[in-house]
């Protein structure tokens, strides 16, 4: 790890202008990907300002009928906190299906948002790779690809997004609470949060330059019936090769969104609409355009029977 | 990852600034040479102060700032019973308790706990007087080379506790009603806690044992 100055953040206006100021700088929380990147120098700050300290740790009812969820709330907290569990189920099952007790204890709402790729080429710094390294190439593309994107991929990047919570967070139409270095705020919603690689992979979300994460907020619950379902290789603690999130209402329609198969969390409103003539009709609408690779075709029909199993279980 | 000829190069490099700060210390003034001759060999250290609690006793350290939880524990306080696997957060055994909850010591820096409240596997039991878990994995041989122990040990006693609190997991079948302690909950929570001797039968038989429900 290559050595860093280090303070602690006093308000949230000041970390961000000081993140702003300084190019070698980042936040850290939780710090658990943070930590594991400085280790293996694929993230290399010069200056880490921890932001552990501010009050962003609370849930709170917004005013209308929603949830803000501060931005340092851990993960084990916002998975078990009773009003997340009644009305936004998916949120909980989401979490509790991602990482380890350990991390999740650890982990923050916004440094879930803000993790980085586990594409092994990422990680491999012996690899050209235009996330870590822009303009360098992907090794990914006419490598071992099973784990990577089908779908909304570039001729740059095929990386896949990691999280469990933002497949939830996407389906529930959270929206990003932040601060930037002048004081003002904004709400992000999650659609647009997360980027689609493009020729900038390493470009990942659409904060600016210093833009700190303060809550991210839920509105009002939709009721249905919520269900997060994940297929990986082991039965826990592993990343999901396809991941389905669903709120299904009684009548049949409701929301889905899916991991495991885009650089963000993949939702497409126009294909819910399918929704109550089934998973084929659905997934067909949804992964439209899909550019999968010989390793990773199998994803698409991990999705439709993924999809199919979680309406299966919406019907009891 | 380095080539192996990036690494002929780094070790020759280190020796010849070894040897300049040998020599530069016969007749100049050695902290000046020797700080001069790191600084050329790598980016320096910033070195950092924190005050915490570690099995109820105050330690104050002054620390560089890269120094994780687990290499402060084990390299500056000498509490190696917390052991180092992975570093990496994948194997677990670096598990201690922090203001009461497990965490991965290695994926945090000593830094960032100032005022915390550290529990290792020594504040846990002493070999004349074992914490009931501790005796548990004895009786059911829940190890064979030991090497995750501490870390699985102190991951157990913080999932009976999240188990007591209500905390729901991937295999509650209902997140509202109240939780059992069943093998597939203990197998489920501790799925973050590696055993490369593959003991993990005995260890949920002995974590069954001290919530007190048969296997």
């Amino acid at each position: 790890m290559k050595s860093f100055t280090y303070e602690r953040a006093t308000s949230p206006v000041a970390a961000a202008a000081a993140v702003s100021r300084n190019e070698g700088a980042k936040f850290i929380a939780g710090g658990t990907n943070l930590l594991d990147l400085m280790k293996l120098e694929i993230e290399i700050p010069t200056h880490l300002i921890d932001v552990n300290g501010l009050a962003f740790d609370k849930i709170e009812p917004t005013s209308d009928g929603g949830l803000r969820i501060g931005a340092l709330v851990r993960n084990t907290a916002l998975a078990a906190d009773e009003r997340v569990r009644r009305d936004y189920g998916l949120l909980s099952r989401a979490l509790l299906a991602g990482a380890s007790g350990q991390l999740r204890n650890k982990a923050t709402t916004a440094g879930n948002l803000l993790q980085r790729t586990r594409c092994p080429y990422f990680y491999d710094t012996n690899q050209p790779c235009n996330k870590r390294q822009p303009g360098s190439g992907c090794a990914a593309i006419g490598g071992v690809t099973r784990s990577h994107a089908v779908i909304g991929s570039s001729e740059a990047c095929i990386a896949t997004h990691p999280s469990d919570m933002a497949i939830a967070m996407r389906a529930l139409d959270a929206s990003v609470e932040t601060v930037q270095p002048d004081g003002k705020t904004r709400k992000i919603p999650m659609a647009d949060f997360h980027r689609l690689p493009g020729n900038t992979p390493h470009i990942e979300t659409a904060l600016a330059s210093g833009e700190l994460i303060t809550a991210v907020t839920l509105p009002k619950p939709v009721g249905g019936t919520h269900i997060y379902r994940k297929v990986r290789d082991r039965a826990s603690y592993a990343f999901a090769l396809v991941s389905v999130g669903a709120i299904v209402q009684r009548d049949g329609t409701g929301r889905v969104a899916v991991g495991g198969v885009a650089h963000k969390p993949w939702r497409v409103e126009a294909a819910e609409a399918e929704l109550p003539r089934g998973a084929k009709a659905t997934a067909t609408r949804l992964l439209a355009g899909a550019q999968p690779t010989h390793d990773n075709q199998f994803k698409l029909a991990l999705v439709e029977r993924t999809l199919a199993a979680v309406l299966a279980e919406a019907k009891g | 990852m380095q080539k192996p000829g990036d690494l002929e190069i780094s070790r020759r490099d280190l020796l010849i600034v070894a040897g300049a700060s040998v020599a530069a210390t016969a007749v100049a003034s050695p902290a000046g040479a020797q700080s001069k001759a790191i600084a050329r060999a790598s980016s320096p250290p910033v070195v950092s102060k924190v005050s915490l609690s570690v099995n109820g006793a105050t330690r104050d350290l002054e620390l560089d700032t890269r120094t994780t939880l687990l290499d402060a524990l084990r390299e500056h306080m000498h509490l190696t019973g917390t052991k180092k696997g992975c570093d990496h957060g994948q194997c677990g055994a670096c598990t201690v308790m922090v203001d009461g909850q497990r965490i991965n010591s290695c994926l945090t820096l000593a830094v960032m706990h100032e005022g915390s409240s550290v529990t290792t596997i020594e504040g846990l039991g002493t070999p004349d007087n074992l914490h009931p878990m501790q005796a548990a994995f004895v009786k059911h041989d829940g190890y064979q080379c030991g090497y995750c122990t501490p870390g699985q040990i102190c991951s157990a006693v913080a999932v009976l506790g999240e188990i007591k609190s209500g905390i729901p997991s991937h295999v509650s079948a209902d997140l509202t009603a109240p939780l059992d302690v069943t093998a597939a909950e203990i197998r489920e929570r501790m799925s973050g806690n590696i055993c490369r001797c593959g003991a993990y039968s005995n260890i949920v038989e002995a974590i069954t044992e001290v919530a007190g429900s048969p296997a």
